[in-house]
C-alpha cells in the first residue's frame, strides 16, 4: 500500500462475486449497486427474512441461521461459511450488524475475503471512543472537553466534572446508540448515574468503562462523509444534518446542512479530511460533529462503516457511495475534490414501522402500499403489500429521500411525497414526519438534537 | 376432450399406484395438475430459487442454484420419518476421508451419539451427531454438497 500518484495508475484487484451481510432496505440497495458494476451478490438471510423479496434479485442465498440476530446476521462463522460455499471473494457488511465489528473484519482477511469497508487498524482506533478522541485531539480536531479515557470511580468523576463544570454526560467506552449514556446537571446526581450508566454499558456491549464530557446544550448534530482511497487521498462530500433525533435515533436528515456559515462549514469539511488523512483512512466514512450555538463545533465519534443516511449525500453529489467503497476496495482512486460538485438539497426522512405519537415499534403485515414516486423522489425500501415485518430487526422500513434546488423545494417535494405513501396494515412514522415538514420549528432551524423528547 | 368426476378419481387413483412423481395434463377444456412433491417447506427456497436460476441465465452459475434445484424436486418433509436438518451453513460430507467408507448409509440403525456426517465450516471439521436411536431410510444430499442452515441431511425413523 505505497503512496501512488493517481496519474501514475493503480494496482488493481477486481471483486467478483460479493456476500451481502445484512438484510432489508440496505441489502436491496446493495443489489442493485453490484449488479450495475456487472458483479454477482449472493444474500444472506435469516429463517426470518426468508420470504423477503429481495433475495430473488440476487444470484444466490445462504440461509445463516434462525431469526434470532445473534445467530444469523451476527453469526461470523456461518456467514464465512456461506462466502466460502458460495465462491465469494467480498463481504458487504452494510450498517449495524457486523459492519464494525474487528473480529469479523480480521477474519474475513483471513481467509482472504475482501471486507468492503475501512482497515482493521482504523476501525479498532475509532471503536474506542476516548482512544478516537485522544487521536483527534492529537490531530488539531477539536474535541469535547472531558476525562481523556476511563472513569473508574464516582470520586474520580466528580474532580474532573468540576474541572470542567456540569452539565457533563457520561458515555460508555465500547457503546453507541445512546445506551450506557447519562446527562448529569449537578453534582449530587452523579453517583446514580454513573452506576446507571456503568451496568447498563456492560449489558448492551459487555464493556462497562464509562468516560465523561463537557454537556453541549443546544447542539445540532453536523456529519461529514468523506472518502479515502489506498493512496492516501481522502476528500469530503459535503456534510449532513442530522440534528433531529429521538433517543439519539436520527429520524431526519438533510445536506447541506442549513444555517451552517461558509466559513464555519469550510473549516468543518477541511478538519475532517484532515482527520481522515491523520489516521489513514480509506473507504467511505463518516465524521459526526456536536456545533454548539455559536457554531463551535467538536469531535464526537467517527462512523467507520456507510451512514444509514448516506442516499442525501448521494443525491447532491450524484455519486454511489457503495459502488465507490467497492472501487476503493479494488485499489481504484478516489475522485479529486474539484471534480466532486454539488448540487441543491436532500433530505432523507426515515419511515419506521412505529406508532408516529408513541414510537413503540409495530410489526406486522403490509396490508397496502403505495410507494410515492415523480422528479426529485427516491425511496429505498424491501416492502412490498402482503410483507410480513419481523418483530426480530430494527423498525426502519423505507426511507424516503427528496431532492431539490433549495431547502424548501426539498421540503416541498417531501411533504407531497409523504401525502403520497400510503403503507396499510401498520403504524408508521409517516404522520410525523408529515407534521415535522409543516413545523415552524423546523422550517427556521429553531432545534436541537433534543428538540423531539422536549415535545 | 372432457373429464367426467369418474373419470378423474381414476386418474387420481392410478397416479397414486404408480411411482410417476409430477401428472401435468392439459386440453382446450381443462388443466390438471398432480405432484407427490410433498409439502415445500421453504416457499421462498423453493419457488424463488427456480426463477432466480431462469433469470440469471446470462449470469455465470455457481453450486448455489443446483443445490436449489435440488430442493425443489427433493421432498423435504415426507409422510415417514423425521428430518435431520443442517445446524450451520458448510459443506457436507459422508466420510470422515475421501478414503473412508461413510459414517452411514441408508438402512443403517444408529445410536444416540454416533456421528452421522460432517459438516465443514471455515475450514473447521464438525460432526454432527444422531440425537436419538434411528434408522437412516434417505439421505437428501450429495457428498461434497454445500448446504445452508436447516437445509435437510436425513430422513430418519426413531426406533
Amino acid at each position: 500500500m505505497g503512496k501512488g500518484k493517481r496519474e501514475i495508475g493503480y494496482q488493481k484487484n477486481p471483486i467478483r462475486r460479493i456476500l451481502v451481510a445484512n438484510r432489508g432496505e440496505i441489502a436491496l440497495r446493495a443489489i442493485r449497486t453490484i449488479h450495475r458494476l456487472q458483479k454477482d451478490v449472493v444474500c444472506i438471510y435469516s429463517k426470518g427474512d426468508e420470504n423477503a423479496i429481495y433475495l430473488e434479485f440476487a444470484e444466490g442465498g445462504v440461509c445463516v441461521g434462525p431469526a434470532d440476530p445473534t445467530k444469523s446476521y451476527l453469526n461470523i462463522p456461518a456467514i464465512i461459511s456461506a462466502a466460502e460455499i458460495t465462491q465469494c471473494d467480498a463481504i458487504f457488511p452494510g450498517y449495524g450488524f457486523l459492519s464494525e465489528n474487528r473480529t469479523f473484519v480480521e477474519i474475513c482477511r483471513e481467509h482472504g475475503l475482501h471486507f468492503i469497508g475501512p482497515s482493521l487498524e482504523v476501525m479498532e482506533l475509532m471503536a474506542d471512543k476516548s482512544r478516537a478522541k485522544q487521536e483527534m485531539e492529537r490531530l488539531g480536531v477539536p474535541t469535547i472537553p472531558g476525562s481523556n479515557g476511563i472513569v473508574t470511580s464516582v470520586e474520580e468523576g466528580k474532580k474532573i466534572a468540576r474541572k470542567i463544570g456540569y452539565p457533563i454526560i457520561l458515555k460508555a467506552v465500547s457503546g453507541g446508540g445512546g445506551r450506557g449514556m447519562r446527562i448529569v446537571e449537578r453534582e449530587s446526581y452523579l453517583e446514580n448515574a454513573f452506576y446507571a450508566a456503568q451496568s447498563e454499558a456492560e449489558t448492551a456491549f459487555g464493556d462497562g468503562a464509562i468516560y465523561i464530557e463537557k454537556y453541549i446544550k443546544h447542539p445540532r448534530h453536523i456529519e461529514v462523509q468523506i472518502l479515502g482511497d489506498k493512496y492516501g487521498n481522502v476528500i469530503h462530500l459535503g456534510e449532513r444534518d442530522c440534528t433531529l433525533q429521538r433517543r439519539h435515533q436520527k429520524l431526519i436528515e438533510e445536506s447541506p446542512a442549513p444555517g451552517l456559515r461558509p466559513e464555519v462549514r469550510e473549516k468543518l469539511l477541511q478538519t475532517a479530511i484532515q482527520a481522515a488523512k491523520g489516521i489513514g483512512y480509506y473507504s467511505a466514512g463518516t465524521i459526526e460533529f456536536l456545533v454548539d450555538e455559536e457554531q463551535n463545533f467538536y469531535f464526537m465519534e467517527m462512523n467507520t462503516r456507510l451512514q444509514v443516511e448516506h442516499p442525501v449525500t448521494e443525491m447532491v453529489t450524484g455519486l454511489d457511495l457503495i459502488e465507490w467503497m467497492i472501487r476503493i476496495e479494488e485499489g481504484e482512486p478516489i475522485p479529486s475534490q474539484s471534480e466532486i460538485k454539488f448540487n441543491g438539497h436532500a433530505i432523507e426522512c426515515r419511515i419506521l414501522a412505529e406508532d408516529s405519537e408513541s414510537f413503540i415499534p409495530n410489526p406486522g403485515k403490509i396490508q397496502r402500499l403505495y410507494i410515492p414516486g415523480g422528479k426529485g423522489v427516491r425511496v429505498d425500501t424491501h416492502i412490498y403489500s402482503g410483507y410480513i415485518i419481523p418483530p426480530n430487526y430494527d423498525s426502519l422500513i423505507a426511507k424516503l429521500i427528496t431532492h431539490g434546488k433549495n431547502r424548501q423545494e426539498a421540503i416541498g417535494i417531501m411533504e407531497e411525497a409523504l401525502r403520497e405513501f400510503k403503507i396499510g396494515g401498520i403504524k408508521t412514522t409517516i404522520d410525523f414526519h408529515l407534521e415535522m415538514m409543516k413545523n415552524r420549528d423546523f422550517l427556521n432551524l429553531n432545534y436541537d438534537t433534543k428538540y423531539l423528547e422536549r415535545r | 376432450m372432457g373429464i367426467s368426476i369418474k373419470e378423474l378419481k381414476e386418474l387420481i387413483r392410478s397416479f397414486d399406484k404408480s411411482d410417476t412423481k409430477v401428472l401435468e395434463l392439459e386440453t382446450e377444456k381443462f388443466r390438471i395438475y398432480l405432484d407427490k412433491l410433498g409439502p415445500i417447506p421453504n416457499e421462498s427456497g423453493g419457488e424463488k430459487r427456480k426463477d432466480k436460476n431462469s433469470q440469471s441465465e446470462e449470469r455465470e452459475t455457481f453450486s448455489e442454484p443446483e443445490k436449489r434445484e435440488a430442493s425443489v424436486t427433493q421432498p423435504k418433509v415426507e409422510p415417514e420419518g423425521e428430518i435431520i436438518s443442517s445446524p450451520m451453513v458448510g459443506t457436507f460430507y459422508q466420510a470422515p476421508s475421501p478414503d473412508s467408507p461413510p459414517y452411514v448409509r441408508v438402512g443403517d440403525q444408529i445410536k444416540k451419539g454416533d456421528t452421522l456426517c460432517i459438516i465443514e465450516a471455515m475450514k473447521i471439521m464438525n460432526e454432527l451427531e444422531a440425537e436419538f436411536d434411528c434408522e437412516i431410510l434417505e439421505i437428501l444430499v450429495e457428498d461434497g454438497q454445500p448446504v445452508e442452515f436447516d437445509t435437510p441431511l436425513f430422513r430418519v425413523k426413531r426406533v
